[in-house]
């Protein structure tokens, strides 16, 4: 039998899927295009037992989301790009005291306060890292109302494993858009005891959550137990999800909602007689460098297709090293690219291979 | 089959509910389906459209900038969408609230309903959309009438708990329906 679907925002899937994965506190700030998020969190989580706060700031709410992951909860934020700038401080402490909670980020046009209308434009704020230190979050890329759901939930479990804030990243148009999606009863994976939380000392030595280490010998060892972690991260976790033909000409690389177009994309190519292929990373950190390495190696050219000027394809430069060369095509400031526009920019690369 | 929409018109018209319901009838009969609202500082009176796709195989772009059904509540937005209409595609337009319909010299099919008159007729100012549904399901005959009944359902009882709603709204379906099906006897 086919399982009961539900037509969803993606925003509020995300949401469900967070309650659904054992989140019970949840601690935001409104913004557009996010806003069902706690929408859906204030009406659902009190039900589940759980907590949801309106805080007074987004400075407030990431630090709500600290003392939570530090007392051993499931716990979860969410905003759009400015909010998520002002967010940054926290998650920089987040990831110094190695505690795990989700962070969702549904972008809008940048910089400054920007737009509000979709947009890609904080890639590198998310896999480089917006606030100050040597870290790395776990980016995961959603293309679906599905996938915000399904993504969301494995979210929190990475985040146990790892010790380690997870991002949602998604945009205005995967959070506002409706498809039907399904829930499937969540299984947690098996993950060791909390027993670094602060939760009372009754019976035990006193917990200590902190990322101020003084002595630098100190510091310097725990940037290198950082450092194995995110490691550990590029080698396991890497995702991604591919279309590539035998004797692929074109390899586009995108992700989140600029993918769903290149599929589009793909198909009105390939009726012309075009081999391309699609590579859509669903982790942004860990990138599947390795897979695009490989790739590039046979393939004539890669466009990356993103709603910005240029982001993620540094990181596709950086995997192709030079095989061969990588194009870009982009539209920001909330505006979405057409598949007749992207059709439009790949012809004009295939045309040039055949001269 | 795989039909890609724009539906538009004036904030209040009820353009989101109506491809909300589409996209819910069309997800009953078992097909993909996608709906994305435009969003934004928008307020009644202001132009509000949305993109649905209903589709036998998955869905791989749920953004439509190339429509091959318009539908069309006022004439701003007659304006805006109709050079995006695909060839064969069709345009169903709200004669009530728009004056002047341009001819279309292109392979388009245009359906001009005076959906505001009819709902007003009806007793139901507010069901206007619901003839315009009504329209498009006699064009392409589909969703099911079964599922545009769930979605009845759904849409008055479950989300605003009036039941007393749906009576004059079905009504206003089955005239759209007679009229499109009237004016493609007539073609």
């Amino acid at each position: 039998m086919k399982k009961k679907q539900v037509l969803m925002k993606g925003n509020e899937a995300m949401a469900e899927g967070a309650i659904m994965a054992g989140c019970r506190y949840f601690f935001g700030y409104p913004i557009t295009p996010q806003n069902e998020v706690p929408a859906h969190m204030a009406a659902y989580m009190p039900r589940a037992g759980g907590v949801f706060i309106q805080a007074e700031s987004e400075l407030a709410a990431i630090n709500m989301v600290y003392g939570a992951a530090g007392a051993g909860a499931r716990v979860m934020t969410s905003s759009s790009s400015p909010g998520i700038s002002l967010k940054q401080e926290g998650i920089s402490y987040l990831v110094g005291a190695e505690l795990p909670c989700v962070i969702a980020n549904i972008m809008r046009g940048g910089p400054g306060l920007g737009g509000i209308q979709p947009s890609q434009s904080d890639y590198f704020q998310a896999v480089k890292g917006g606030g100050h230190g040597d870290y790395r979050l776990i980016v995961l890329a959603p293309d679906s109302v599905q996938e915000m759901a399904d993504l969301t939930m494995l979210a929190f479990d990475l985040a146990d494993v790892y010790r380690n804030p997870v991002m949602i990243l998604g945009d205005g148009n995967l959070g506002q858009m409706m498809e039907p999606v399904s829930f499937c009863k969540f299984r947690k994976r098996k993950l060791p005891p909390k027993d670094w939380a602060t939760t009372g000392t009754a019976g035990r030595p006193r917990n200590i959550v902190k990322s101020l280490y003084l002595i630098p010998e100190q510091l310097e060892a725990h940037n290198r137990k950082l450092y194995r972690k995110f490691q550990t991260m590029k080698r396991r976790e890497v995702r991604f999800e591919e279309d590539i033909p035998e004797g692929c000409e074109l390899l586009l690389t995108a992700f989140g909602t600029t993918a769903r177009i290149c599929r589009d994309v793909v198909d009105k190519l390939r009726q012309r007689g075009h081999k391309v292929g699609l590579l859509r990373p669903i982790t942004l950190f860990p990138f599947p460098e390795e897979r695009i390495k490989e790739v590039s190696s046979r393939v004539k050219a890669v466009m990356t297709v993103e709603m910005n000027m240029g982001q993620m394809v540094d990181d596709v430069r950086l995997a192709v090293e030079g095989r061969c060369p990588v194009h870009f095509c982009g539209r920001t400031g909330g505006m979405v690219p057409s598949v007749e526009e992207i059709v439009h920019e790949a012809g004009k690369i295939l045309r040039g291979m055949k001269e | 089959m795989k039909d890609r929409l724009i539906i538009s018109g004036f904030g209040g018209q009820g353009v989101m509910l109506l491809g909300q319901f589409l996209a819910y009838a069309g997800m009953l009969d078992g097909k993909r389906v996608s709906w994305i609202p435009s969003y934004g500082p928008e307020m009644r009176g202001g132009t509000a459209y949305c993109s649905v796709v209903i589709s036998d195989t998955s869905i791989a772009s749920p953004v439509v900038s190339r429509p091959d059904t318009l539908i069309v509540m006022n004439s701003p937005s007659l304006d805006r969408f109709l050079p995006a209409v695909r060839r064969y595609g069709i345009v169903v337009a709200n004669s009530s609230m728009i004056g002047h319909i341009p001819k279309l010299d292109r392979d388009i099919h245009l359906v001009s309903v005076p959906a505001q008159s009819i709902a007003e007729e009806l007793g139901a100012p507010k069901a206007s959309n619901m003839v315009m549904l009504g329209c498009y399901l006699g064009i392409r005959g589909g969703p099911s009438e079964k599922a545009v009944e769930a979605a009845l359902q759904k849409a008055f009882v479950d989300a605003v708990k009036r039941p007393d709603l749906i009576p004059i709204n079905r009504a206003a379906i089955e005239r759209g329906r007679e009229l499109a099906q009237a004016g493609n006897e007539n073609d």
